[in-house]
């Protein structure tokens, strides 16, 4: 055999290996993304970190006005949701191609679309919460007997929320976008312990120091460490964009500020308050750049895409 | 009324693109760029929001480098992709506005005075085919020429096509007339021809489908395409669950949670 037809098997070896060709042929067109890259800029990726936070607290504060925790507690964290469902609306309508035409979201309600069910979430989840918030605020200020009002709509508002908390992994997960999809079940539990971990932390910024939020803010870091775990585990290749290059940085910071950071400085800190609100801020700051990292490994996974 | 398909055969097809003309000046489909792109004859690339009908140039070494590069060694084929109008179709399901729609002839049709551009669809098509248009906000993609077909004409790639590469018609008169083509391509030894259409995956079938030579996935058709909402069940379950947790879960720390004497 003559060294170049040697060079030659060599490289048909090589491109079989890479999986390019199999017997020769190329198994894509040209590598031509087979998927269009989501399309959606920092305004959703903002939204599930807002909304995400704003549902867990809805239901912080339900749960501490069951259990009688401090007043205090429960009206800032009622304020938090209501803030937080006011700014989620306008993130959604600026991501839209036709900002004008948002009110065409509550036009169906269809079980099988996430988009759908999340659209009309979010609207009620706004309403309970703002009318929680502003009941408690009137009660307050005035005699009004509106206790009862502010604590229905509170409900409403938890209900709601742990939906606002949890459904955006499903409006990603069940989708085309390869890396989404591989994580369909691990999405909503992440998005949800990133959600619980921010309200928690939004909390503790505002000067609550209730031993429960420390473990609940421990919880939700013990479970995105695992969730690293369990990511730097996989591999096969829906899952490279969480493992390498641009976004593979980007998820990997996430998972840092949201899991072991937090976490020991919560374990570890000991009885430090100072401890505890710089576990806040690195939570808060992870579970940002979390969704973030998501949405970007979402765009280059479609790149990758092969059919 | 009848559902209606597209049939491309392939080996019918001389990449002369009058498809992608025709659509573009019946549907007037503004231009998706002016860029060349080195592969083989296609400058168009794929599908998108400004592509309807896009014929692909799939050139190839059959046996790479074997035999040199003598002429004979390289096939060429030219096949017409245009949105699949699937059974199961992925961005129907998704729209979470009811803009995109199945019409009376079985097509998947995009409502333009309705999409408000969420760019959902765009994540939920297994085939790329839908995308976004940045100049108007809405999402696009082939409409079936359902105004074309309302007035009882073929769409407009159809009508242009002109050595029969694009057959329209009544689909279970096209699966028919397809299966007889392949018939007659594997009796005349072309053995490699094989009908694409996903009738076993979860997509259903598709009312466009295809006829190719070799493996379809060099022409960017995969072999398994998933319709998202098969996920739903397994993500709302975890999300069901992951909600019941953050509850159970906080009315517990609530409950049997120490007060910090600070609090």
């Amino acid at each position: 055999m003559k060294p170049t037809e040697e060079r030659l098997d060599q490289l048909r070896e090589e491109a079989a290996r890479s999986g390019q060709t199999v017997a020769g042929t190329l198994l894509s067109y040209y590598g031509v993304p087979l998927l269009k890259p989501p399309v959606w800029t920092w305004e959703i990726p903002t939204y599930f970190f807002v909304g995400g936070a704003a549902g867990a607290a809805s239901v912080l504060a339900a749960v501490a006005q069951l259990t009688g925790a401090d007043e205090d507690l429960v009206r800032d964290a009622r304020w938090i949701a209501a803030a937080g469902a006011g700014l989620s609306g306008p993130l959604l309508i600026a991501d839209l191609g036709r900002p004008e035409r948002f009110l065409n979201m509550l036009r169906v309600f269809k079980l099988q679309s996430p988009m759908s069910v999340g659209a009309w979430t979010v609207a009620a989840f706004g309403a309970a919460s703002t009318a929680a918030a502003f009941a408690d605020l009137v009660r307050r200020r005035t005699s009004l007997p509106v206790r009862l009002v502010a604590d229905a709509a509170g409900l409403v508002s938890a209900a709601t929320g742990l939906a606002m908390s949890t459904y955006t992994g499903v409006l990603l997960g069940a989708t085309s976008i390869p890396v989404w999809s591989r994580h369909v079940r691990l999405l909503p539990f992440h998005f949800g312990a990133s959600a619980l971990g921010s309200a928690v932390s939004l909390l503790q910024l505002m000067g609550h120091d209730d031993d429960a939020l420390n473990a609940l803010g421990i919880g939700a870091a013990v479970f995105e460490t695992m969730t690293g775990f369990q990511l730097e585990r996989t591999s096969d290749r829906e899952s490279e964009p969480l493992r390498h290059g641009p976004t593979g940085i980007t998820t990997r910071l996430g998972g840092v500020f949201s899991g072991p950071i937090p976490l020991v400085l919560r374990l570890f800190g000991l009885r430090s308050r100072r401890a505890r609100q710089a576990a806040a801020a690195a939570t808060l700051l992870g579970s940002l750049i979390t969704r973030f990292a998501w949405v970007e490994a979402g765009k280059e996974s479609a790149k990758q895409s092969k059919p | 009324m009848t559902t209606t398909g597209f049939f491309t055969d392939s080996t019918l097809c001389i990449g002369c693109k009058a498809c992608e003309v025709a659509c573009k000046e019946w549907n007037e489909v503004p231009d998706d760029g002016f860029v060349f792109s080195g592969l083989s004859y296609d400058n168009t690339v794929a599908l998108g929001h400004s592509t309807w009908r896009h014929v692909k140039f799939v050139e190839e070494t059959p046996a790479f480098g074997r035999g040199g590069n003598s002429p004979e060694q390289i096939t060429w084929q030219f096949s017409s992709d245009v949105c699949k109008h699937c059974e199961h179709a992925g961005c129907l399901e998704a729209c979470p506005t009811g803009s995109i729609v199945r019409t009376e002839f079985g097509g998947v049709y995009i409502q333009p005075d309705i999409c408000n551009g969420c760019g959902y669809c765009v994540v939920s098509c297994p085939f790329g085919v839908v995308d976004r248009r940045p100049t108007d906000g809405r999402a696009f993609k082939c409409t079936f020429c359902y105004d074309r077909q309302k007035a009882g004409l073929q769409p407009a790639c159809a009508k242009a096509c002109p050595t029969g590469s694009i057959l329209f018609g009544d689909l279970e008169q096209l699966e028919r007339a397809a299966d007889e083509r392949i018939a007659k391509l594997h009796g005349q030894g072309m053995t490699d021809a094989a009908i694409w259409n996903p009738k076993e995956s979860s997509v259903g079938g598709t009312h466009a489908f295809f006829l190719v030579r070799g493996d379809s996935r060099t022409y960017n058709l995969p072999k398994e395409p998933q319709v998202p909402t098969t996920l739903l069940r397994e993500g709302w379950g975890a999300a069901a669950i992951a909600a019941g947790a953050i509850a159970v879960g906080s009315l517990l720390a609530f409950a049997f949670g120490r007060r910090s004497p600070s609090a």
